[in-house]
């Protein structure tokens, strides 16, 4: 089918459209190929990737100086991300459609973009949460120096954001993949004049890469197994149950290489320690990128490629499904717990962010697809509205520490309100968001621990204390932030209306997105995710189980009893509460478990330094050695040319002036200026030529 | 009277003509030195017209033309001597250098 709009757009490449439900393989759902709305979809992506350039070289000429541009960018991507929503809730669309840009042998290089229930929800999320994100920034960013540039590079990283999601192969994946990176790196290092900043930027950047090499591993890896980059050919293969595909034989590697890229990006222990530092970008970068939507991109790979990792019969990747979890286990807990003892508000929150990826990945590992997605789903609502909110109190007092904070509740009320309620959704309180997704995790974790995954009941404990610590370090935090008396030195004032109305959104999302999927009630978000072009086959729980909410309940609130007992002002006195150091576990969580100096003293300095002097010895003899060998050598002709020039050209010219001007010297005294000579000569010149005509 | 007879006069009177071109101080003599050698060439082409019995008269007519030309060329001749004897005068040819490089 070749829409007619599209192919006149674009009559030179070959449009492939391929239907949704293709294949005859069992189908879990009856998809729909979207119509046009899916067909033009492709504006989600190139719109974004436009708009940079127009706001870097015609922004700084409009009167929001570009903003309009960067948030109407995103109003488009919102409204078209809600339509899409809206349409796949009416009748499940999975469709994509693909151009061939290029071959590498047997390789088709494809660009393209899938319509299906987990990009639509990626759309939906970073259209309208950036969206709020992006009216936020205007008043955050009021007055800075680079206020055009944090725009055009904030567009860019949707840009890239959607190309990543958009991905119909892991080509366009890795793409959009390094696109954000690059984003990221340019936001973190918004404010570079302080060397802090750029150090940081550098730190994600590098980690990223470090993470990267193994997604370009495991993506050469799973292209040579599967003969495509094709997500569907892919899973097409994991579908058919084909245990003669190389895919079988390679499946455990691709996927923990895949596994290791998104770890990456999305944080995971070990490669978390980039997360925290890169909160030193803006506010709202740390909001929408690394709370909402890029840091989710890890997950989002998961999720793409589900069936690949469920895998229950062991195939492809199912072996590394017990790695997931367990990585993301480890992650949720003993990220979470460092946030105890951060006093940057936005640190607490980073950390609050790896531990809630955690959960994610632990819920992919898990085989809960729906669980997983829906928690990144709500999570980027709540965890953009606390970001948001933490940055109109830092945009306030002037300051990220906590103890130039408090007493806040009565000077900022609409951020205190929409902090509170971001912070009950995130500590999962029934029935915030955070409630039903976090819960469905933990259920699934239960499940698998049931089916006699001693893997699966340690996870699932882990997840459990998870929400204790959650709730403790997000009590701790609202309470020095918003009780008690208020210690900083500026004067904090609520923030203007452009700043509290996106967080009065957010808020709203953030207590009412997990109605869209509450077991055995209404379910509306599963089938939307289930919209996918082969079955996921995930395992969700089918109705809530109260024993595991109690309990979980139970936890949440001795975490938040636990703060206030300890962080409420006047229960305990500043003085008392630093001597409250538990010996061996107070140093370990204030070096963030050694990890960040194990990486610098054990990796970065060892290897920087060798190669920095490895670099500048190649520097001093090889390179400086060519550049002065080729300057000798041409220093030595040009100096015989120079002697060819003086001596051989000039030589001739000179000759053939000196030659001309004696003879005419000798010449001139023919012209003697008396007329009879003349004649005289003349005549005897006659004379001689009438003699020699007479001889010969 | 044979040709070798005119031959003889016109190559007297060329070489007085040429004596006089050469040797003579006063520009309206060179001039008329000049004539004398037109007239010697006057005679030779009417000779040797007669003595080749051309019947086209070209020597003769030819003739006419060099009496023509010179006495066009003796009036541009007088005056340009007569204007130069207005400016310096004097009309002595070994005085006029001005030509010399």
């Amino acid at each position: 089918m070749v829409p007619a709009s599209v192919s006149t757009l674009l009559p030179i490449l070959a449009f492939v459209a391929e239907e949704g439900g293709e294949g005859g393989h069992e189908v879990a759902v009856q998809v729909g190929n979207g119509g046009a709305l899916a067909q033009w979809a492709w504006l989600i992506v190139a719109v974004p990737l436009v708009v940079p350039f127009l706001i870097v070289f015609f922004g700084k000429k409009l009167p929001f100086k570009g903003w309009e541009l960067a948030a109407g960018t995103m109003g488009f991507i919102g409204a078209y991300g809600t339509a899409l929503l809206l349409a796949n809730a009416a009748s499940p669309i999975a469709t994509e459609f693909t151009l061939e840009v290029g071959r590498i042998g047997s390789f088709a290089i494809e660009w393209g973009w899938v319509v299906d229930g987990l990009s639509i929800m990626m759309y939906f999320l970073v259209g309208v949460v950036g969206f709020f994100v992006f009216v936020y920034a205007k008043g955050y960013m009021e007055g800075d120096i680079r206020f055009t540039w944090f725009f055009a590079a904030f567009t860019l990283f949707a840009g890239g954001m959607l190309v990543l999601v958009s991905a119909p192969n892991l080509i366009q994946l890795i793409v959009g993949w390094e696109m954000v990176g690059l984003a990221s790196y340019l936001l973190i290092g918004h404010y570079w004049e302080d060397y802090a900043n750029v150090d940081a930027g550098n730190k994600a950047f590098m980690t990223n890469k470090v993470a990267d090499a193994a997604l370009f591993i495991g993506a050469i890896i799973m292209a040579l197994s599967v003969g495509s980059f094709s997500f569907a050919d892919m899973l097409a293969v994991v579908t058919a149950q084909d245990a003669s595909s190389p895919l079988a034989t390679f499946g455990f590697w691709a996927g923990l290489m895949l596994f290791i890229g998104a770890m990456g990006k999305s944080a995971q222990f070990p490669f978390h320690v980039w997360l925290p530092d890169a909160m030193a970008g803006p506010t709202p970068v740390s909001a929408l990128m690394h709370a909402a939507t890029m840091v989710t991109a890890g997950v989002y790979l998961l999720g793409r490629i589900f069936p690949f990792y469920l895998d229950p019969a062991g195939l492809f990747g199912g072996q590394v499904r017990v790695i997931i979890m367990i990585i993301g286990g480890i992650t949720l807990l003993f990220m979470g717990l460092l946030a105890f003892v951060q006093n940057d508000i936005k640190k607490v929150l980073a950390y609050s962010t790896v531990s809630q990826l955690g959960y994610m990945v632990a819920a992919m590992g898990a085989g809960a697809y729906t669980a997983g997605l829906f928690h990144l789903f709500t999570h980027a609502f709540f965890k953009s509205l606390l970001f948001l909110g933490a940055g109109s109190v830092i945009h306030a007092v002037h300051s990220n520490d906590m103890s130039d904070m408090g007493g806040l509740r009565k000077r900022m009320p609409y951020t205190y309100a929409t902090f509170v309620i971001g912070t009950l959704a995130l500590i999962g309180l029934f029935p915030f968001a955070g409630f039903w997704s976090k819960d469905e995790i933990i259920a699934s974790l239960y499940e698998v621990g049931i089916e006699g995954s001693g893997a699966g009941w340690f996870v699932f404990a882990l997840a459990v204390a998870g929400s204790f610590v959650t709730a403790f370090y997000m009590g701790r935090a609202v309470f020095l932030t918003f009780f008690g008396e208020y210690k900083g030195h500026a004067q904090p004032h609520e923030s203007p209306r452009v700043m509290t109305y996106p967080l009065i959104g957010l808020a709203g999302f953030a207590a009412l997105a997990g109605l869209l999927n509450m077991p055995g009630i209404a379910t509306p978000f599963t089938s939307w995710l289930a919209a996918r072009r082969v079955p996921m086959g995930d395992v969700h729980a089918q109705s809530i189980n109260w024993g595991l909410v109690g309990l979980v309940t139970a936890m949440l609130a001795v975490g938040v009893v636990l703060a206030y007992r300890i962080f409420f002002p006047d229960r305990v006195t500043q003085a008392e509460r630093d001597r409250f150091e538990i010996p061996v576990l107070y140093p370990l969580l204030r070096h963030k478990y050694y990890i960040d100096d194990l990486y610098m003293d054990g990796i970065v300095r060892p290897t920087m330094g060798p190669l920095a002097s490895a670099v500048l010895w190649v520097d001093m003899w090889v390179v400086d050695g060519i550049v002065n060998g080729a300057g000798v050598v041409a220093r030595g002709l040009a100096t015989a040319v120079r002697w060819f020039d003086n001596r051989g050209v000039d030589g001739i010219f000179n000759g053939a002036a000196a030659a001309t001007g004696g003879s005419g010297s000798v010449l001139r005294l023919f012209f003697t200026g008396k007329v009879q000579q003349y004649a005289a000569l003349s005549f005897a010149g006659v004379v001689l030529l009438a003699v020699l005509f007479i001889i010969f | 009277m044979t040709i070798a007879q005119f031959v003889i006069l016109g190559t007297a009177l060329f070489s007085i003509g040429l004596y006089g071109v050469i040797t003579r101080r006063n520009a309206v003599l060179v001039l008329a030195s000049v004539e004398v050698m037109l007239a010697a060439v006057n005679i030779n082409l009417v000779a040797f017209d007669v003595y080749l019995a051309d019947q086209l008269y070209a020597g003769q007519i030819f003739t006419l033309f060099i009496i023509a030309v010179a006495a066009a060329e003796v009036g541009i001749g007088l005056a340009i001597v007569l204007m130069i004897f207005r400016n310096r005068h004097d009309a002595d040819v070994d005085e006029l250098d001005l030509m010399r490089y």
